[in-house]
């Protein structure tokens, strides 16, 4: 018996587990969401959609170790791995000063505040620049654009962008601090440029 | 040495990011608004995190565009063929756990002296299935039609790197219909066409690295049958929606035949 199921079981791993009802039902919903990360992750439309497209691949091999939870955010974990593959990084966790203690590269100011003066509609107005935005956000550090996309993209919340980006929560909180500001003050320098 | 900026300017700024983004339990949220009544940098954070909110949610979210999303579909869908839900238990179950829920009546499976086993890994016995499933559909079913097995072996010379063995058995009452070449298990393999009645019936065959004979198995898989066997260095996969007996019956006079 147990040679059977050796000669069985060797098969096992070359085929590619099919397109479950149960597979279309909990990840095909968040194809939007992984292209999102992707797209802003590789910066380019072709590379976003090889990732995406290996992602989803993967995601069909590792389903049935999928249980029943949180499918955007072991998704969006997938997408991330295989974008940081294709983008030669190293995925796991670097190590990142903790919030609140000096880190190195943010010896810039604190996040530019707008006076009071001014009215944000009008600042928003006046700076809105979809391209140059679109431009900003992606030059920003990888590890800072992917939180920031993860939260006021996705939505998720510290604990599920922790996980994505297998990161402490603490970190995760310094990182979207860091991106934010960045943002803010590339809009209130453009504001400064045109005033 | 710097100070950080975020101390710089106060430090409860990540309390209020972390307000911002709704993850303050009620009594940190008080603590906090009782200090942002005091706090200036605190008011102001709050104001610059909304504006960069309201620039982010505008515009900044790229969803897969149509033909994106058809061609990823497209590549799932061809990864491996979609079946109609597939039973639970055999995804979740690993292979190593055979289980015996499989059914072939067993006084059948006695006087057949088949050894009654169900796959313990079905992705094989899906991919026959779906094969076959595909194979049915008008003008996919036979690449070379012909009852004579003279004409259907050498048909495949050429085309795989293996001489399949071919039978006709029309006097056991399954006539050779034809053959075609079929992509299983990530190799190019022979299928020999027999029909039963009204029934098809595909003979998948293709060399096995195990050398001796086995006995037939047998699996039932979406109200398919598949016998496997091997013998002389090939191994053999019957699927059809033939009743198992009749199946086993194919097995047997496609063994005695040799």
């Amino acid at each position: 018996m147990p040679d059977r199921r050796r000669a069985f079981g060797l098969r096992r791993s070359k085929a590619a587990p099919a397109r479950s009802d149960s597979f279309t039902a909990a990840i095909l919903p968040q194809l939007d969401a992984a292209y999102n990360l992707a797209r802003w992750l590789m910066r380019d439309a072709t590379a976003a959609e090889d990732v995406v497209q290996e992602a989803m691949l993967r995601a069909l091999t590792y389903f049935p170790s999928f249980r029943s939870g949180n499918a955007r955010g072991w998704l969006l974990q997938i997408v991330r791995n295989t974008a940081y593959d294709a983008l030669k990084l190293d995925r796991s966790a670097r190590f990142v000063p903790l919030a609140g203690t000096a880190a190195e590269g943010d010896e810039e100011s604190g996040i530019d505040l707008p006076s009071d003066a001014d009215d944000p509609e009008v600042t928003l107005i006046k700076s809105r620049d979809q391209h140059w935005l679109h431009e900003v956000l992606g030059g920003l550090p990888v590890e800072l654009r992917e939180t920031l996309v993860l939260r006021e993209l996705e939505e998720l919340s510290y604990k599920e962008i922790a996980e994505v980006t297998q990161t402490p929560i603490g970190t995760v909180m310094s990182r979207l601090w860091r991106a934010r500001r960045a943002l803010m003050q590339a809009v209130a320098d453009q504001e400064r440029s045109h005033a | 040495m710097h100070e950080t900026p975020l101390s710089r300017a106060c430090d409860k700024l990540l309390l209020v990011q972390a307000e911002f983004d709704g993850e303050l339990d009620a009594a940190e949220a008080a603590a906090l608004a009782a200090h942002r009544r005091e706090c200036p940098v605190c008011q102001a954070a709050a104001q610059a995190l909304l504006s960069a909110r309201r620039l982010m949610r505008d515009g900044f979210y790229q969803p897969a565009p149509d033909e994106v999303r058809q061609r990823i579909l497209a590549r799932l869908d061809a990864a491996q063929p979609v079946l109609p839900a597939m039973p639970r238990r055999w995804r979740m179950r690993g292979w190593w756990s055979a289980g015996i829920g499989f059914g072939l009546g067993a006084g059948c499976a006695v006087a057949l002296a088949l050894l009654i086993a169900v796959p313990s890994a079905p992705d094989l016995t899906r991919e026959l299935v779906a094969g076959h499933i595909r194979a049915l559909q008008p003008g996919h079913l036979e690449d070379v039609v012909s009852t004579d097995k003279h004409t259907v072996k050498p048909w495949f010379d050429g085309r795989l790197d293996f001489a399949p063995p071919v039978r006709d058995l029309r006097a056991d009452g399954f006539p050779l219909i034809g053959g075609r070449l079929d992509y299983v298990d990530g190799r190019a393999v022979a299928a020999l066409v027999y029909q039963r009645d009204k029934h098809i019936i595909d003979l998948y065959v293709w060399p096995e690295v195990h050398t001796g004979g086995r006995s037939p198995e047998m699996a039932e898989y979406h109200g398919y049958n598949v016998v496997h066997w091997v013998w002389n260095g090939m191994t053999f996969w019957a699927v059809s929606d033939v009743e198992t007996g009749q199946l086993s019956d194919f097995a047997k006079a496609w063994q005695h035949a040799a």
